[in-house]
């Protein structure tokens, strides 16, 4: 069964197996691998992407269930809040392995595309979800203050 | 990995000179071939190509070629940073490529061969890639002083730009770079001296790898794709010890993409088409196992056996003073058990490996910190000269230890995946799954603590006896036993800073099929924990405050545990535990050459420790990447905090591991990462760890701060634990 949707706005049919999830066939089929494999279980957040303008778990989305959806990954993100997010980002050295950092900042440019000032509270919640085994965490908190300040400067 | 893993033992370099080469100025350290053969016997031919430690193109980009694995630790960012303050470069022109597999141009001089681990990375490279630095450096000006009739003495070099005041002459280091490869090598070469850094110690440098890990363009093992690359999932025993007895792949090779099951030494392999056939491949194979061998015992039955052990007497450690006189003569003994679980690592990147072998030779991707013998174990199980392989280190999502396993583990299991199945490509990935229940833990540990004290409350006495498995015996990394004793089992629990009459330190070996490993900052994981939050209930009986009375008893052959307690306890405005809500406990240790003592702020929230605020005080020599420093030691607090807190691998009756994701091995998350300010003490010591001493002293300084709010000190770590 052929699925069409679009992927970091180019149309795309994906012909495989309807429950084969989101993850796999951006890696595996489309190459797109800032999207990353931690835990296959939406424990972890390293698959972050926006669907259809909100975070979603790649890694447990099949794609049968995609059909006209609008996917936007870490390769692609292009809004004002991203762009400060990554800013920010690379400004205080915050990633160390990386590996999860595409998620990361796929969840913190979706927290401030909804909500530019967030609190501290809002943005533990809002990050909550995203595992850092390097503890970067210390850094993401200020990184994302620094961009919301940047956004609203 | 362990600093002292020099038992791998290759000769040290008998010569050395530069070599200069034709494309732009390539520059490494060259070594005698004599000492190249006694390094590695089988390794001859092609590999050992002319090696180098940094190119200069003519584009105007420095390369340096990284001879330790980016693992989030900054090896790509210090050691560039090393060649760059000796060559005057500019930080925008510096580059990192992690080097290839070359036990002798790219050994890491702790070692013997080629690996990252123990901390050593830095420190290992300070001197080479300075030297490499300035070589370049005095290249390149003797290049500008012939092409411009200046005497090199004139010659300045700033940011990347060598110029002649007097002629008005200037130029990159790009527009020399072909000259400057026909001028002689300097057989010597003058290093700066601290006060003339520029660049070390710079408080402002972006790590080299910063954009690519905030964009998704940075290739991790993962990310790697070849032509007809098939996709391989393995089936491991659920029990450790056990193996195959036989299985059923019909179901298997009935799911679509899956092309073949085939059994391997680790498990039953299998193939397909992408990652999901080859996990719903894996899902669908029926295995029967062989527990004749199996551990059986839950986690709490071997808890109680090493309690046991620790209770007993041991194998003497360390000793001196007349321990048995002290307990015996004491005005009061005090007694304590501490047990710490079994703890995986849980990299985010779960072990993963690609592999292409055919006639032509053996190519390899993967996030190996011992490369050296990684290769070694790949060549003997696909019959082929370790000279056939060339192998791509890449960027690593995490490792914490786990990718440095002395029987090279992963590197066997990719072999034999490709031997399996014949010439072609192959990426192999575990599930999470398969990571947290596959061992190689943190061993698991008991302490058992006895302090002896007099009258007036001061400490006549120490004994300690730690149970656990041991990491280096029986392993490639034997070598690192002495007289019988593994000292990563009890690391930090020896040579403490404190001026005790009489001590005793004892080791009791213990044994169990569940293997184990080097989990950052080793055995100082539960030592520091054991020792620091005993020390403090000690002090308190004798009514001591937990800083001055330390301070009180340490060593006058350790100023520097000493300057790292001052500083912290001076950044916290230290008055003792406090008496509020809020309490603050105190903790020390010094591993991988470094000092590092910690002052935590905790509280109870939803009945559970919430640490809301962490002072770090460290010494770790010249601090090279200051913000590299500050970065690891605010992640080695969320890593050891989250240890203490949460972290725990059981076994149920019957020996099967209870937790299989991150739904039951609970990490640190964001809202659990207490604020953490940094303070690096100056010091014109070469450098010594950074990677792995931030991760213990949280441990005993959240205990120590959580008694002093409860009156209970968790004797069994984690602190939250999950009910069994």
């Amino acid at each position: 069964m052929a699925i069409s949707l679009t992927v970091n706005g180019d149309p795309i049919t994906l012909d495989v197996d309807p429950d084969m999830p989101l993850l796999w066939a951006l890696r595996d089929e489309l190459r797109l691998t800032g999207t990353k494999f931690g835990c296959g279980i939406a424990q972890c957040g390293a698959c972050t992407v926006m669907l259809d303008g909100q975070t979603r778990r790649a890694c447990v989305t099949p794609v049968g269930t995609l059909e006209g959806a609008d996917i936007r990954t870490i390769e692609a993100l292009e809004s004002t809040e991203a762009k400060a997010v990554q800013a920010a980002w690379v400004d205080l050295n915050v990633p160390q392995c990386g590996y999860c950092q595409s998620g990361q900042v796929v969840t913190a440019t979706a927290l401030l595309e909804f909500n530019p000032k967030p609190t501290d509270e809002e943005i533990d919640d809002a990050m909550a979800g995203n595992i850092c085994r390097c503890a970067t965490y210390a850094r993401i908190r200020q990184a994302i203050r620094q961009a919301s300040d940047n956004l609203e400067a | 990995m362990h600093p002292i893993m020099k038992a791998a033992l290759a000769p040290k370099p008998s010569r050395r000179a530069f070599l200069a080469g034709s494309a732009g100025l390539v520059l490494g350290v060259h070594l005698a071939g004599k000492a190249r053969a006694q390094a590695a016997p089988t390794m001859v031919g092609g590999q050992f190509a002319p090696n180098a430690y940094l190119r200069i193109s003519p584009d105007n980009t420095v390369t340096v070629l990284v001879k330790h694995i980016e693992i989030g630790q900054g090896a790509n960012t210090g050691l560039p940073l090393l060649v760059a303050e000796e060559l005057d470069a500019d930080w925008s022109q510096m580059r990192a490529e992690q080097a290839p597999s070359d036990p002798v141009a790219y050994v890491n001089t702790a070692f013997g061969i080629q690996g990252t681990g123990g901390s050593t990375g830095l420190a290992n490279s300070y001197m080479t890639m300075r030297q490499a630095g300035a070589a370049a450096r005095a290249m390149l000006v003797s290049a500008a002083s012939e092409e411009w009739g200046v005497p090199a003495g004139e010659i300045t070099v700033a940011k990347g730009v060598v110029a002649h005041d007097g002629s008005g002459n200037s130029a990159s280091f790009g527009e020399l770079a072909e000259a400057a490869a026909a001028r002689p090598v300097p057989v010597d070469v003058t290093l700066k001296t601290p006060d003339q850094f520029t660049m070390i110690g710079g408080d402002k440098v972006t790590r080299l790898d910063a954009v690519e890990k905030s964009n998704g363009s940075a290739i991790f093992t993962i990310d790697v794709f070849r032509d007809g690359m098939q996709t391989v999932a393995v089936v491991h025993p659920p029990k450790f010890g056990a193996t195959v007895a036989s299985y059923d792949d019909s179901a298997a090779l009935e799911v679509p993409g899956v092309i073949a099951v085939r059994q391997v030494p680790s498990g039953i392999a299998v193939y397909a088409e992408n990652t999901y056939a080859a996990f719903r491949g894996r899902d669908a194979v029926t295995v029967e196992w062989d527990e004749s061998e199996a551990e059986t015992r839950s986690t709490d039955e071997i808890a109680e056996e090493f309690l046991a052990a620790a209770r007993a007497p041991a194998r003497v450690a360390e000793e001196h003073g007349e321990i048995d006189a002290a307990l015996e003569n004491a005005d009061r003994v005090m007694e304590a058990d501490y047990i710490f679980p079994y703890l995986a690592h849980a990299s985010l990147e779960p072990l993963d490996g690609v592999i292409e072998h055919g006639p032509d030779g053996v190519e390899v991707w993967s996030g190996m910190q011992i490369p050296t013998t990684s290769e070694m174990t790949m060549a003997g199980v696909l019959e082929r000269e370790t000279s056939d392989f060339t192998i791509h280190t890449m960027y690593t999502g995490g490792s914490f230890g786990r990718r440095a396993t002395p029987d090279n583990q992963f590197a066997a299991e990719l072999a034999h995946v490709a031997k399996a199945a014949g010439p072609g490509a192959y990426k192999v990935v575990w599930t999470r799954e398969d990571d947290m229940t596959g061992g190689y833990y943190r061993p698991l540990t008991v302490h058992h603590l006895k302090a002896s004290l007099d009258a007036s409350g001061n400490i006549t006495g120490w004994l300690n006896t730690v149970a656990n498995q041991s990491i280096v015996a029986g392993s490639a990394f034997e070598g690192l036993m002495q007289d019988g004793l593994d000292p990563t089992s009890y690391e930090g629990s020896n040579e403490m800073p404190y001026n005790w009459p009489a001590n005793r330190l004892s080791w009791a070996r213990m044994e169990s099929p569940v293997p184990v490993l080097w989990w950052r900052a080793v055995g100082h994981t539960h030592t520091a924990y054991a020792t620091e939050t005993f020390l403090d209930e000690v002090l308190e009986a004798g009514g001591k405050d937990p800083l001055q009375g330390r301070l009180d008893m340490m060593r006058d052959d350790r100023p520097r545990d000493r300057a790292v307690m001052e500083r912290v306890a001076e950044m916290a405005n230290w008055s003792g535990p406090g008496t509020g809500d809020r309490r603050l406990g105190i903790g020390l240790q010094r591993s991988f050459g470094s000092y590092c003592a910690n002052i935590a702020e905790v509280e109870e929230r939803n009945g559970e420790p919430f640490v809301t605020k962490v002072w770090c005080a460290i010494d770790c020599g010249v601090a090279v990447t200051p913000d590299v420093i500050r970065a690891q030691m605010e992640g080695g607090i969320g890593f050891g905090l989250g240890s203490t807190l949460y972290d725990e691998i059981t076994l149920d009756p019957g020996g099967r591991v209870r937790q299989t994701n991150y739904d039951s091995y609970r990490i640190l998350r964001l809202p659990e990462m207490p604020e953490v300010e940094v303070s690096i003490l100056d010091s014109s010591v070469d450098p010594t760890g950074v990677g792995e001493p931030g991760t213990t002293p949280i441990m005993p300084a959240v205990g120590n701060a959580w008694r002093s709010l409860t009156g209970e000190l968790p004797r069994r770590l984690p602190m939250v634990r999950a009910a069994s």
